[in-house]
C-alpha cells in the first residue's frame, strides 16, 4: 500500500516540459518484419499527444509496447522515470497503477456490470470499504458522462460509444497520471466523436492528465491535441503542434494534413 | 505514507477543517469516518487545503460530498487555500456527483419469491416453446433439403462427419472396451456365487447391446460434439457472423445447423456399433481371464442366445439420440447473447440438457420396446 500511495497522482504546479514518457532507440520486430526502428519519442507532462500514421505503421503497436503488452526487440522506454522494459518487476507493477489504458472496443469484462468493471482495479489495488469503492465507481462513471442507470448494465447492453466511455471510466479508476487511448473516436458518429473529444479535453484539464492518444480522426487532432507525432518510415518522423504539420515536406504528411478532410477539420476550428 | 489527516477547530466564528497530507484515493480510508461523522451544528464551515500535499478525484469526492451534505443541512461551506487546478477538480467532481443517494436493496419476502418463481416458470415455458419452434424450423429445412438434395452442403457435411464421427472413434472404442471389462468383472463376482458364470455372456450381450453401448456413446458425444456445436456457432453469433449470413441471403439453419444434425444422425449409430463391438471384446477378454470362459465358448453362446433384436433396439435409438444432441446444441448456440460469458453458459447448458434429454428419450424407449414385444 505504501508504494502506491507514494506514487499517487498529484495535482501540483506544472513543471516546465517534464517528460513523463521517453522512448529512445526503440526497435520492434515481429519475425522478419520490422515495425519500429530507432524510434524516439517524448511525451510531456499534462499534454495531449496525438499519434498518427497510415494503417499498419505500428501506432497501436507503439502504445502496446509502452504499456508493456509487447516486448521491444531493443531500445529504452521510461514511463514516469521507471524503466519499463528492463527495470525491476516491482517498479513496473507500481508504475502500471499510475496509468490507465482504454482499448479500441472497450475490452470491458463481459461478465461484470459497468460499475463492477470500474471497481475491479480498485478492488485489486486499494484497501477501501465496499461502499466507498461503489461511490467512487459511480463518480467515475458520471465523470465520463454516462447516466447513473448504466452502472448496473452489462457491456453487451451498451452502445459502442457508451462502451468507450465505460472503458475510459475504468481507465480512470485508479486516478492515473497518464491515460492511453487507442482510437478513442473510431466508430463513433461525428456528434458522439466530438462529445468524446470534449470529454477528454475536460478531464485532461480538470484531472491534470497526460493523454497519449492513437488516432485517425483529424477532427480530434485539431480539436484537442497539443502535439502530434507522425509515425512513418518506422520511426517518429515529425512531432510538433498540429498547425505546423502542413508545412512539413514529406509526401504522406503533406497529403494527410493538407487533404480535403484536413482542411475541413481545420475550418471547423 | 498513504495518510491524510483532518484537524477540526471550532471557534465562535465557525468551524475550520484543516486537511494535511495526501488526500488521494488510496488514503481515503484514514479519513472516511471523520468525514462521515463530521457535522456542524452552526456554520460557517471553512475547509483549509493549504497544507494538503496531493489531491485526486477520490479526495475531491470526499470534499464534494461533504459540501453537498452540509448544503442540504443549510450550512455554508467555504473552501480556502486551494489552487485553481484543485478548485477546478473539485468543481468537476461536484458536477459529476450522482444525484441518487444509494439504491434500494432487492426486495425479500414471500411475494417477491413468488414473483421470481413465476418469472422463472414463464422463462422455462418460453424456452420450451422456443426449442419446439427450432425443431420445427430444422425439420422444415430438412424436408426442403430432401426435396432438393442439391442444396445440401456436401463439404460441410463430410467435414462434420469426420469431426463428430471419425475423430470420436478412439475415445468411444476405449470407453466401450472398459465398459465390457467392468461388466464382465462385476458380473463374474456375482454369478460365481451360484455357479452361473457362463451367464456373464448374456449379461454383457443384453446390457451392452440394448442400453449401455449406445447410451454411453450418446453421453460422450453430447459432451464432445454437442458442446462444440454450441461453442462454435455461439461464438459466430457473438461476432455477428450469423447476422452477416442472413444479410447475404444464406440461411444459417441450412448452412450451419443441417450439416451438423445430419452428420450426427449418420455417425452416432456407427459410433454406437463400434462401442458395442469393443464392449464385447472387453467382456470376452475379462471373461476369459477372470472366469476361464474361452473366447470360442463366449462367441458360441453369444451367437446362440442373443436375439438380433437386442442389437436393433440399441441402434434404433441412436438416430433419435443424435437428433436430440444436435438440436439442443444448435438451439442453445442460437440463444447466445452478445458476450463471451454467454457462450460459456450456453455451452454448459447445452451439455447438461442434451444428456438429460437423451436419458429421458432412453427411458421412453425402454417402456416402448417391451410394449411392442421386442
Amino acid at each position: 500500500m505504501k508504494d502506491i500511495a507514494a506514487n499517487q497522482p498529484i495535482i501540483e504546479k506544472p513543471a516546465a516540459r517534464e517528460a513523463v514518457i521517453t522512448v529512445r532507440g526503440l526497435r520492434t520486430q515481429f519475425g522478419p518484419q520490422i515495425v519500429h526502428q530507432d524510434l524516439d519519442l517524448d511525451v510531456w507532462k499534462g499534454e495531449v499527444l496525438g499519434v498518427v500514421g497510415g494503417s499498419g505503421t505500428g501506432k497501436s503497436v507503439l502504445l502496446r509496447t509502452i504499456v508493456g503488452l509487447n516486448r521491444p526487440t531493443a531500445g529504452d522506454i521510461r514511463v514516469l522515470g521507471v524503466d519499463v522494459v528492463n527495470g525491476p518487476e516491482k517498479d513496473r507493477r507500481a508504475v502500471e497503477r499510475r496509468w490507465g489504458v482504454a482499448f479500441q472496443d472497450g475490452a470491458l469484462f463481459s461478465s461484470l456490470t459497468v460499475l463492477q468493471n470500474v471497481m475491479a482495479p480498485m478492488r485489486e489495488h486499494l484497501n477501501l470499504s465496499h461502499g466507498l469503492m461503489k461511490s467512487l465507481g459511480e463518480l467515475k462513471i458520471s465523470l465520463v458522462g454516462l447516466p447513473p442507470l448504466s452502472c448496473g448494465k452489462f457491456p453487451s447492453e451498451l452502445s459502442g460509444g457508451m462502451r468507450k466511455r465505460a472503458a475510459l471510466a475504468r481507465a480512470l479508476a485508479l486516478d492515473p497520471e497518464i491515460v492511453f487511448l487507442d482510437e478513442p473516436t473510431a466508430g463513433l458518429d461525428p456528434i458522439g466523436a466530438s462529445a468524446y473529444d470534449e470529454l477528454i479535453k475536460d478531464l485532461q484539464a480538470s484531472l491534470g492528465l497526460t493523454v497519449f492518444m492513437v488516432t485517425h480522426d483529424l477532427d480530434s487532432l485539431y480539436a484537442i491535441c497539443d502535439r502530434v507525432a507522425v509515425i512513418a518510415e518506422k520511426r517518429v518522423l515529425v512531432e510538433g503542434p498540429v498547425s505546423e504539420m502542413s508545412s512539413v515536406d514529406h509526401p504522406w504528411i503533406r497529403e494527410y494534413f493538407t487533404g480535403p478532410r484536413a482542411r475541413a477539420a481545420q475550418d471547423k476550428r | 505514507m498513504a495518510q491524510a489527516t483532518l484537524i477540526t477547530q471550532t471557534s465562535d466564528a465557525g468551524t475550520v477543517l484543516h486537511l494535511q497530507g495526501r488526500l488521494v484515493t488510496a488514503a481515503l480510508a484514514s479519513v472516511e469516518r471523520q468525514f462521515a461523522e463530521f457535522s456542524a451544528a452552526s456554520g460557517p464551515v471553512k475547509v483549509d487545503l493549504s497544507d494538503l500535499d496531493a489531491l485526486d478525484t477520490g479526495g475531491a469526492w470526499m470534499i464534494a460530498t461533504l459540501q453537498a451534505r452540509l448544503a442540504r443541512d443549510g450550512v455554508a461551506i467555504e473552501i480556502a487555500g486551494c489552487s485553481d487546478a484543485r478548485r477546478e477538480l473539485i468543481e468537476t467532481v461536484t458536477r459529476a456527483l450522482p444525484d441518487t443517494e444509494g439504491e434500494e436493496a432487492p426486495p425479500r419476502g414471500f411475494l417477491p419469491w413468488l414473483e421470481r418463481l413465476g418469472h422463472s416458470t414463464s422463462r422455462f415455458g418460453k424456452a420450451a416453446l422456443s426449442l419446439l419452434n427450432f425443431i420445427g424450423l430444422v425439420l422444415h429445412r430438412l424436408m426442403g433439403t430432401v426435396l432438393r438434395p442439391w442444396r445440401l452442403r456436401a463439404t460441410a457435411l463430410v467435414s462434420q462427419m469426420q469431426e463428430v464421427g471419425l475423430n470420436a472413434v478412439p475415445i468411444v472404442a476405449l470407453m466401450g472396451f472398459l465398459i465390457g471389462v467392468v461388466l464382465a468383472f462385476q458380473g463374474a463376482v456375482q454369478l460365481r456365487q451360484f455357479g452361473a458364470e457362463v451367464f456373464v455372456v448374456d449379461l454383457i450381450a443384453v446390457s451392452v447391446l440394448r442400453e449401455l453401448g449406445i447410451l454411453l456413446t450418446a453421453i460422450i458425444v453430447a459432451g464432445r460434439s454437442g458442446s462444440a456445436f454450441t461453442a462454435s456457432i455461439g461464438s459466430m453469433k457473438v461476432r455477428e457472423e450469423i447476422d452477416a449470413m442472413r444479410t447475404l441471403g444464406l440461411d444459417p439453419i441450412e448452412v450451419l445447423v443441417l450439416p451438423r444434425v445430419i452428420a450426427l444422425i449418420l455417425m452416432l449409430p456407427i459410433l454406437g456399433l463400434i462401442a458395442n463391438i469393443f464392449a464385447l471384446l472387453g467382456g470376452t477378454l475379462m471373461a476369459w481371464i477372470e472366469l476361464g470362459i474361452s473366447p470360442g465358448m463366449f462367441v458360441t453362446r453369444f451367437v446362440e442366445n442373443t436375439d438380433v433384436w437386442h442389437l436393433a433396439v440399441g441402434l434404433i435409438k441412436a438416430p433419435f439420440f443424435a437428433f436430440v444432441i444436435s438440436i439442443v446444441g444448435c438451439w442453445q448456440a442460437m440463444q447466445v447473447g452478445g458476450s463471451a460469458e454467454s457462450v460459456g453458459q450456453r455451452t454448459t447448458a447445452s451439455v447438461v440438457q442434451s444428456i438429460f434429454l437423451v436419458i429421458v428419450v432412453d427411458a421412453g424407449f425402454s417402456v416402448f420396446f417391451p410394449e411392442i414385444g421386442v
